[in-house]
């Protein structure tokens, strides 16, 4: 186990390197445009070519990336052109902000989906099965945008319940706690409408197995049938998945940052983006990506916990 | 959705539904069956029609749109709410919702399809030579193919349209580039699996040539799992299109793309909902129907 995890920490190594040289080149290929962004549309030709020559733009793609190579390595990741702050600081900053609704909505998806999908599974085609399944399915096909649409239509407009906006202050009148509820709902409905469906498939199959038929025939109660001998095993092949949302959690919620105005990671790339502000892209791509292949070698190992046939 | 991706995740069940290979030529063509399968199961037919009600919208636009798309009428707003002459209402601009939406199906009927056949295309083709050939060829798709993965594909997108700018191409550009890596990876897996088989070696005996053993001996054997797939894809593409749309960073405007319109009339919310209500349910049926589709395939695949 020792040496898989660290084959896996190069193998991340590896691949954050190529990530950063990609999104580097990508953006920097004809950095000319950083500099007639910075200086603004008014600026003369002259003025831009000597701030590019300032930057130091002008050296060969290759000697520039080493210089921000080894300054990244040392934990400086350049300054936000659009904040005008250093990246680090407005990177944890928002990170923070989303792992606080990434762990709240974590916390509510998977008890939420277990429950559902194993209600819906132990018993294949009843009807409580079907009308889980619909539900799930329509949830999960439902973009995150409209669902946010719907909510904020019959909680915000029209029963002014909840607020519509999570800015994280309070000069809205919204206790905190209270702006946490709609995008966690979203979030919770979206994703786990298709935890559901992965973790019902799982217990099907398991409740099929010839075990769960012997347990029952020997007249262990039906509860106890599920709860002792189906449980487990019908939870470990969704462990995986349901791991694997901790990354979308982290950066796939660009779309429920912006239903409700709130500070998080998605929302700052999608600002740095539109701004052409490369500094932060780049660095927030690098955070994302080693966010999921965390995950996934987390993963990984949980699944050795889980699953005794599989050692390393 | 999340990704390795949400995305590769859906595609798992798929890849894991019918990956017995049938041998090539039997019986019926893939086309006949998906028919009677779709015919048989219930959750296909439903989501059948609400595709095939979109996909009348989209061909028959310019007759049954009541009026232009993009014509504003500042009047209107007198009276924006649904009404005899307009009958989901009328937009900020004073632009009728309805026939924004059936104008807007077609641009997102046209953009999805297109950037998953080009996903699917690339995703074959790669796929069936990591698989076929092996070796250092293998490595280097699959590698290249993981480090792609390894972006979350919200981020993959803001990056390459941030770049390059928001426009139809770019988008089928970016879903083809997320979702081709996917794909090579459910096609590799059953080529692998066949490519020892007594009639691939028949056919290397025959003299075929190393394309017509990839595309006409082996690719037959992936068609389960890839239909699937191609209608998920399909949804998860307009979900795409729409949440693109929705960031501002979809297709430039005036025409009418339902994320877009969403994202317009957001604000207004309180005082006129129906104006982002309507396209909001608009898409979110066409995303139901494509996955009810697919649901219903991969019923036919496991019952057989």
């Amino acid at each position: 186990m020792l040496r898989y995890t660290a084959k896996q920490l190069l193998n991340i190594a590896v691949t954050l390197l190529a990530v950063s040289f990609l999104v580097f080149a990508l953006n920097e290929l004809t950095p000319i445009d950083v500099a007639r962004k910075l200086l603004g549309p008014y600026a003369t030709q002259d003025q831009v070519d000597i701030l590019y020559k300032q930057m130091g733009l002008d050296r060969s793609l290759l000697a520039r990336y080493w210089e921000y190579l080894a300054n990244a390595l040392s934990g400086n990741f350049g300054e936000s052109n659009l904040y005008r702050r250093p990246v680090a600081e407005i990177l944890w900053d928002r990170l923070g902000n989303t792992l606080v609704l990434a762990g709240i909505c974590f916390a509510v998806i998977v008890p939420f989906s277990a429950l559902l999908g194993v209600l819906a599974g132990m018993r294949e085609r009843s009807f409580v099965d079907r009308a889980v399944s619909v539900f799930a399915s329509v949830c999960a096909s439902i973009p995150e945008f409209a669902l946010g649409v719907f909510l904020l239509a019959i909680f915000v407009v029209g029963l002014g319940i909840l607020p519509g906006t999570s800015p994280l202050s309070t000069s809205g009148g919204w206790p905190i706690w209270s702006q946490f509820v709609l995008p966690v709902a979203v979030v919770t409905l979206y994703d786990g409408g298709y935890l559901i469906s992965m973790i019902r498939s799982s217990m099907v199959e398991v409740m099929r197995q010839p075990y769960i038929r012997t347990a029952t025939l020997k007249g262990m109660p039906f509860r106890n049938v599920v709860v002792k001998h189906a449980l487990r095993n019908a939870l470990i092949t969704p462990f995986t998945v349901i791991l694997l949302q901790l990354n979308y959690l982290v950066s796939g919620l660009v779309v429920v940052e912006m239903v409700f105005a709130y500070p998080g990671f998605g929302r700052m790339m999608l600002e740095a983006a539109l701004n052409k502000d490369i500094a932060l892209v780049e660095a927030g791509a690098l955070c994302a990506v080693s966010v999921t292949m965390l995950t996934q070698i987390l993963g990984d190992l949980g699944y050795m916990a889980l699953d005794p046939r599989i050692r390393v | 959705m999340n990704e390795m991706d949400r995305n590769l995740a859906a595609g798992q069940p798929a890849a894991a539904v019918a990956v017995t290979p049938t041998e090539p030529a039997k019986s019926k063509s893939v086309r006949g069956r998906t028919w009677l399968a779709i015919r048989h199961s219930p959750i296909a037919m439903v989501g059948g029609s609400i595709v095939a009600f979109w996909i009348a919208c989209a061909l028959f636009a310019p007759w049954i749109a009541p009026y232009p798309p993009n014509k504003p009428d500042a009047l209107l707003l007198a009276y924006p709410y649904p009404s005899a002459a307009h009958w989901l209402g009328v937009d900020n601009l004073g632009r009728d919702i309805l026939s924004r939406l059936i104008w807007g199906a077609r641009t997102v009927l046209t953009v999805a399809p297109v950037a998953v056949l080009g996903a699917a295309t690339l995703g074959i083709i790669l796929g069936l030579l990591a698989g076929y050939r092996g070796g250092w060829i293998d490595a280097v798709i699959m590698r290249t193919g993981d480090t792609l993965l390894a972006f979350p594909r919200i981020i993959l997108y803001l990056i390459i349209i941030a770049r390059f700018g928001a426009s139809a191409f770019n988008i089928i550009l970016v879903v083809t580039v997320t979702a081709a890596p996917i794909i090579a990876r459910i096609v590799r897996g059953v080529t692998l699996d066949v490519r020892n088989r007594d009639y691939v070696a028949a056919a290397r005996m025959r003299g075929e040539s190393a394309s017509y053993i990839m595309f006409v001996e082996i690719l037959p054997n992936a068609r389960g799992p890839l239909i699937v797939d191609l209608f998920l894809r399909l949804g998860f593409t307009t979900v795409t299109i729409g949440a693109l749309g929705f960031l501002g960073v979809g297709l430039p405007p005036p025409d009418p793309d339902w994320g877009g319109m969403v994202k317009e009339t957001y604000g207004m919310i309180f005082i006129w909902p129906h104006m982002t209500l309507f396209p909001a349910a608009a898409i979110s049926s066409l995303v139901i129907g494509f996955n009810f589709l697919a649901t219903g395939l991969q019923e036919m695949a496991r019952d057989g």
